[in-house]
């Protein structure tokens, strides 16, 4: 093979490092990334013995099971007593089922003028192509807003369960959140710096077109709080601090929540009084379409975002 | 419409709303916004239960422009608004009594959350009290349990995050029944709204076509909404979550929590299946056997207990036996008493839990029954608090448990069958209740010679003993002018159908 470069210009072009990658001559990430194998849990005699006894203490000090006839009592019975409670109940939901209207059937009593309207006259008053984002999010938009608030008092309930206000204790958990992962996985990162930007944008899309198609806030903000996983999960949380730390992290929760509350209030006292409310419904399949859907939306998937991001963070080292 | 008529709405908006600020505000300003909320919605409840009582009927208010089977629906009428004002009574005096004890009981750092929990727990109880649509309900029975649970393990010890576990596992069973009760309601009816699936209810019962899904339905809703407010058989996550957590959580998950499914259970058997429907089923009952076991055995574990809390958590117990017993007769009289011990109940399990904590707290902070002897002499106002508690929990003329005692027994006269079971084990539960609570009064006021106890006064603690005062008062209130509330009652119960 003729070359029209030196050998040292050569070595600098792409074509080099791809054909020497080609045959195998040098693995790139060799050297780079940081390798750290997991440690095997020993198990030897001592530890067995060690968590046999431990099994015991909690049985013998929580429990107390030596005096608390009852508990022993209990414990036998047990098993037995669950195992045919759930048969009974099992077999009394399926006789139950067999009582019940037939599916599909159209004199069924759920065929009635409830779903009719939902399904002829969902587009005109609700102006979303999706009729089950109108439903959830015009119709029964109450109980949507309530669904939203089960899901920002279950992080307040992880918080108050894994959050680590200590100081010490919190800079140890900083220093250990590494403990069995290497940093800088090349691996991860360089498929995290392709995929990272196409989740955030497919999720963005399936927030914003939640009127229009399939989805809506709460499976956008699943697939953006996915995303955010996976970044820090490749850049670690000093990276995604840049951008998302706990300042943000409130502030973003709150705005949408309370964006969801101010339109949802406007919409349902407005719509009590009897009071025309001037959202705009636009045209069905456009983007800004289907009056206060398309912002509820983005506040649902805003919260679902960060709620799904905390619960990560949370779990993984006690603090966002 | 009437403006008043939109503030059942803004109060439950109210409450979500302040629950969402709190999360991120400093401990200090989330105490006054949670203290302003209870009182403004209490408010808002206090208005809305004079407006209902001039204008003698109840009225729905349409969540959004959509109307009723289609959209969101609540509903207010004299029982609702008077039983939202109750609640926010008993909250407000519950998170001041337990004020102080807070400090030592929670981290700092976390103490906002507490609040953030409060508010949203009070918004879904007015959801549950307010809703007129099932799933709505359904809805908030979920932030409840959460939030309930929130509160029980926000005290960090060993105990409280197990009883919460124990808790949210037997919480979730309970909603999972009433979801596929609701469900298989929905399958049989096509409504989720109150008022529509009554009206279906009713054709099907008088057919008889889908008579043995009425049925499961019927029993899936109320063990569904039984299990949740701990009824004797699956009572056993509730002493340790209220004997361990903190003063205030125990006060209020004893005295509106389980109420709140109480009377969502209430709303349902009249506003959703028919109180004649309800009252033709062998759900019913079962209800009234439960009752009655209830009313022996918690009070028999009541007796048992060497320390203090767990036995006032295990009284509880006995006392949700008595609310289900009056439920289970079948008869207005009874579910008035019923809506009465509710009231009753709520005032007096929270007065003793805030009174109990004053008397642990002289006693070195031990709860077994042999440390807290001359307890009351060492922090007077807990020790009268106590006594007037434990009075009322027994039956003493001029408290509370007094009338619900007489309302029940009056009930129970007038219903045949049931009469005989009800007023003998409601004369034994009396017998047992005045055992467990007169040996505290005794123990409490047996005066001891020893220095190693520090004595409290009203200057360390005025916010606890005006809250104390508060609580005796509205006690006594209840135990005296009971007539006017009685009525209130059988006039909201009757707004219901």
């Amino acid at each position: 093979m003729s070359r029209l470069k030196p050998q040292k210009e050569y070595e600098k072009t792409g074509a080099f490092h791809f054909f020497r990658w080609l045959s195998g001559s040098k693995d790139p990430y060799l050297g780079e990334v940081e390798m750290k194998p997991q440690k095997e849990v020993e198990i030897t005699e001592a530890t067995i013995i060690e968590r046999m006894n431990e099994k015991q203490m909690i049985r013998d000090k929580v429990y107390d099971v030596k005096h608390n006839r009852q508990l022993l009592f209990f414990d036998r019975i047990y098993v037995a007593s669950a195992i045919l409670f759930c048969v009974i109940l099992v077999g009394l939901l399926l006789y139950t089922v067999s009582y019940l209207p037939k599916t599909g059937n159209p004199t069924n009593p759920d065929n009635n003028e409830v779903s009719e309207r939902y399904i002829e006259s969902g587009l005109q008053e609700t102006g979303a192509l999706n009729i089950v984002s109108g439903m959830i999010l015009t119709y029964r938009a109450f109980d949507t807003f309530g669904e939203t608030n089960v899901l920002f008092i279950a992080t307040c309930c992880v918080m108050v369960l894994l959050m680590v206000d200590d100081a010490i204790l919190k800079k140890q958990e900083v220093k250990n959140d590494r403990r069995y992962e290497p940093k800088n996985d090349a691996i991860l990162q360089g498929t995290a710096f392709v995929l990272c930007p196409i989740i955030f944008i497919f999720g963005i899309y399936v927030i914003l077109n939640g009127h229009l198609s399939p989805g809506g806030g709460f499976s956008g903000g699943a697939i953006l709080g996915a995303g955010l996983i996976l970044y820090v999960s490749a850049f670690g949380f000093k990276k995604t601090q840049r951008f998302f730390n706990e300042h943000i992290y409130k502030i973003a929760k709150i705005t949408a929540l309370c964006m969801y509350g101010i339109i949802g209030s406007y919409f349902y006292i407005l719509g009590a009084n009897g009071i025309e409310n001037h959202i705009p419904l636009g045209t069905p399949g456009h983007i800004l379409s289907g009056g206060i859907i398309l912002p509820i939306d983005i506040c649902v998937g805003l919260e679902v975002a960060c709620t799904m991001y905390a619960f990560y963070a949370l779990f993984r080292r006690g603090g966002l | 419409m009437d403006f008043v008529q939109n503030f059942p709405a803004i109060s439950i908006l109210l409450c979500l709303f302040a629950g969402i600020i709190s999360s991120g505000l400093k401990s200090k300003a989330a105490k006054y916004v949670n203290t302003a909320l209870i009182i403004v919605v209490a408010v808002l409840s206090a208005c809305t239960l004079f407006y209902v009582l001039n204008t003698g009927e109840a009225f729905v208010y349409v969540m959004g422009k959509f109307p009723a089977p289609w959209g969101n629906e609540i509903r207010a009428g004299v029982l609702e608004a008077f039983m939202a004002l109750f609640f926010c009574i008993i909250m407000l005096l519950s998170m001041f009594g337990g004020r102080k004890k807070l400090v030592d009981e929670v981290e700092e750092s976390k103490t906002f959350l507490y609040y953030v929990l409060t508010n949203l727990l009070l918004s879904s109880l007015l959801a549950l009290v307010y809703t007129n649509d099932l799933f709505t309900a359904y809805v908030f029975v979920e932030i409840n349990t959460i939030s309930a649970c929130g509160l029980i393990m926000i005290r960090q010890n060993g105990r409280t995050i197990e009883a919460a576990a124990r808790y949210m596992i037997m919480s979730l069973l309970g909603s999972g029944l009433l979801l596929m009760g609701i469900c298989m309601l929905y399958d049989l009816t096509g409504h989720l709204l109150m008022s529509n699936i009554k009206e279906q209810v009713t054709i099907i019962a008088s057919s008889g076509e889908y008579g043995i899904p009425l049925l499961v339905t019927i029993a899936l809703m109320s063990v569904g909404l039984a299990i949740k407010s701990a009824l004797f058989p699956f009572h056993a996550w509730l002493p340790d979550a209220y004997g361990y957590s903190t003063v205030s959580s125990a006060a209020i998950l004893s005295s509106l929590v389980s109420k709140g499914y109480i009377f969502l259970l209430i709303k349902i058997i009249y506003r959703v299946i028919g109180f004649d429907i309800f009252g033709a089923s062998e759900i019913i009952d079962v209800l009234f056997i439960f009752g009655l076991m209830g009313m022996i055995f918690g009070s028999l574990s009541a007796i048992k207990e060497n320390d203090v809390r767990r036995m006032i958590a295990f009284s509880s117990v006995a006392q949700i036996g008595y609310i289900y017993m009056g439920i289970g007769m079948g008869t207005q009289d009874g579910m008035a008493a019923s809506v009465f011990h509710i009231l009753s109940h709520a005032a007096t399990k929270s007065l003793l839990f805030i009174a109990a904590i004053g008397l642990t707290d002289v006693s070195a902070g031990s709860r077994k029954f042999i440390d807290l002897t001359g307890a009351a002499y060492r922090n007077k106002w807990a020790g009268v608090a106590f006594t007037v508690g434990s009075l009322s929990m027994v039956g003493v003329p001029l408290f509370s448990g007094f009338i619900s005692k007489l309302l029940f027994a009056q009930a129970a006269v007038q219903v045949n069958g049931k009469m005989l079971p009800a007023l003998i084990v409601l004369g034994i539960s009396t017998i047992l209740n005045a055992i467990y609570f007169m040996k505290t009064v005794i123990r409490i006021y047996t005066p001891i010679e020893t220095d190693q106890y520090s004595s409290i006064t009203f200057k360390n603690m005025k916010l606890y003993a005006v809250t104390l005062v508060c609580f005796i008062v509205l006690n006594v209130i209840l135990g005296v002018s009971s007539q006017p509330i009685v009525d209130l009652i059988g006039q909201g119960l009757a707004m219901f159908s």
